[in-house]
């Protein structure tokens, strides 16, 4: 049972989009700003800090989750995913981000890396969303740039492409 | 907004966080899914000296169906209860109010002990243990004990624990048969904090209606089988003696009237459910 001090660094590793990723942080550090400060993932952005909003939001162990409400030191040995892997290549972008773009579904782009991590946790389970089932994930977001609207009919049209394309494999 | 600083254990067995909490008491927090407490932290509403979490001791990860009751261990995240067959089949009370916890992004890691443990008075979770007269389970190094529902629950965010005694688990009654079952919510949002939920149980001769978000903690009330006006006059009493007060996101007054509207659909609902 280590003690973990809080005038101490502390190791930790963790798989971030695949790649294992070590650092050393104090117990009292957030997730989200351990990927952003320590790592330099600043894909993740960081609102309210108390859970509402939804900015932070990034994938861990296959479910989203507040990297705000996350200490670093809880993220070892997890799978963690974040808008830096959802990209196939730097020169592409994923199903669900080119639904984005097409759609209209982002303007300042603040809550977007959220929004996609959540959409892209769920698309990952469920290839047929019900409308009513993408407003619930898409409800646990702010956004105040769209309306939402263009948000729903993006992930529509995501999920409509996945399952094409998974129709063909 | 970010958390003061704090030691951190990372607990592997329960006797270790019991150890830690005999040692330390009110110093030490227990961090479980971390969705009310680490927003009290980066707040800077809590401060405390050590943090041990729980998460990663195995046997508090377990739903166990006993013969009256299925108990939830201290570890299970909402997301997994959720999930989990038993709950739809056993506690469809509980069952029908999860989806109403937070959002998916918070149940993912928020835990079903640790909601009670943390006892806001808005709160669907304990509203549910109270309502189906639950028990909570509560452990030191040196003895266990239970505690009804409506006993735990002393206050704003109090409870009956003490500072060296763990929310090992709680344990929700199995349905009965012949009973019926029924939730409902009132918030600005989904997601949001409820300004009024209700809970309530149906048999043939008893209705129990329980009320969160209105009152300091989660308040049931046993009437007979009422209708027409008595029901109405019945309510209207209840209403008033939970004595809520004015508050950013309603009035009392408004309080007292979705006390009075969900308590009589929600008790119909679950006459209606009756199985």
């Amino acid at each position: 049972m280590p003690k973990l001090n809080p005038d101490r660094r502390h190791q930790v590793s963790f798989t971030l989009n695949g790649k294992t990723t070590s650092m050393e942080v104090e117990s009292r550090i957030l997730l989200c700003d351990a990927l952003r400060h320590i790592v330099g993932a600043t894909g993740t952005h960081v609102g309210c800090e108390h859970g509402v909003c939804g900015a932070c939001t990034v994938i861990v162990d296959g479910l989203p989750a507040r990297s705000c409400l996350m200490l670093a030191v809880q993220a070892q040995g997890c799978d963690i995913r974040t808008v830096e892997g959802l990209a196939p290549s730097p020169d592409r972008l994923s199903v669900l981000q080119a639904a984005f773009r097409r759609h209209h579904a982002l303007q300042c782009g603040f809550c977007t890396a959220g929004i996609l991590m959540s959409l892209h946790a769920y698309l990952s389970t469920s290839l047929r969303p019900s409308e009513e089932e993408l407003k619930e994930v898409i409800g646990g977001h702010l956004c105040r740039c769209t309306g939402y609207a263009p948000i729903l009919a993006a992930a529509l049209e995501a999920a409509a492409t996945l399952r094409r394309e998974s129709l063909h494999v | 907004m970010k958390p003061p600083a704090f030691d951190y254990i990372c607990a592997r067995t329960v006797d270790e966080i019991t150890a830690t909490l005999q040692e330390h008491g009110s110093e030490a927090r227990v961090l479980a899914g971390g969705q009310s407490l680490i927003a009290m932290l980066n707040m800077r509403l809590a401060r405390p000296a050590l943090l041990v979490d729980l998460m990663r001791v195995e046997p508090l990860a377990q739903i166990i169906e006993e013969t009256d009751a299925i108990t939830i261990t201290a570890a299970v995240r909402q997301s997994a209860a959720m999930a989990h067959p038993v709950l739809k089949r056993d506690v469809p009370l509980l069952a029908a109010a999860l989806p109403w916890v937070g959002h998916l992004q918070t149940r993912s890691r928020g835990t079903i002990c640790g909601s009670v443990a943390h006892a806001d008075p808005s709160a669907e979770i304990p509203l549910c243990l109270v309502a189906l007269e639950g028990e909570v389970r509560l452990l030191t190094r040196r003895k266990r004990r239970r505690v009804t529902a409506e006993a735990f629950f002393t206050g704003m965010m109090a409870t009956d624990r003490e500072d060296d005694e763990l929310v090992e688990a709680v344990a929700y009654p199995k349905r009965r048969p012949g009973a019926g079952y029924a939730f409902i919510e009132v918030g600005r949002r989904h997601g949001d904090f409820a300004i009024v939920a209700c809970a309530a149980v149906v048999d043939a001769a008893r209705m129990r209606l329980a009320v969160a978000g209105v009152a300091d903690r989660p308040t049931a009330r046993d009437f007979p089988r009422l209708e027409g006006t008595a029901l109405d006059d019945a309510l209207n009493a209840f209403a008033w003696e939970l004595r809520g007060s004015d508050d950013i996101h309603a009035t009392a007054r408004y309080r007292r009237e979705l006390v009075r509207q969900l308590g009589r659909k929600v008790l119909l609902e679950a006459a209606a459910c009756r199985s």
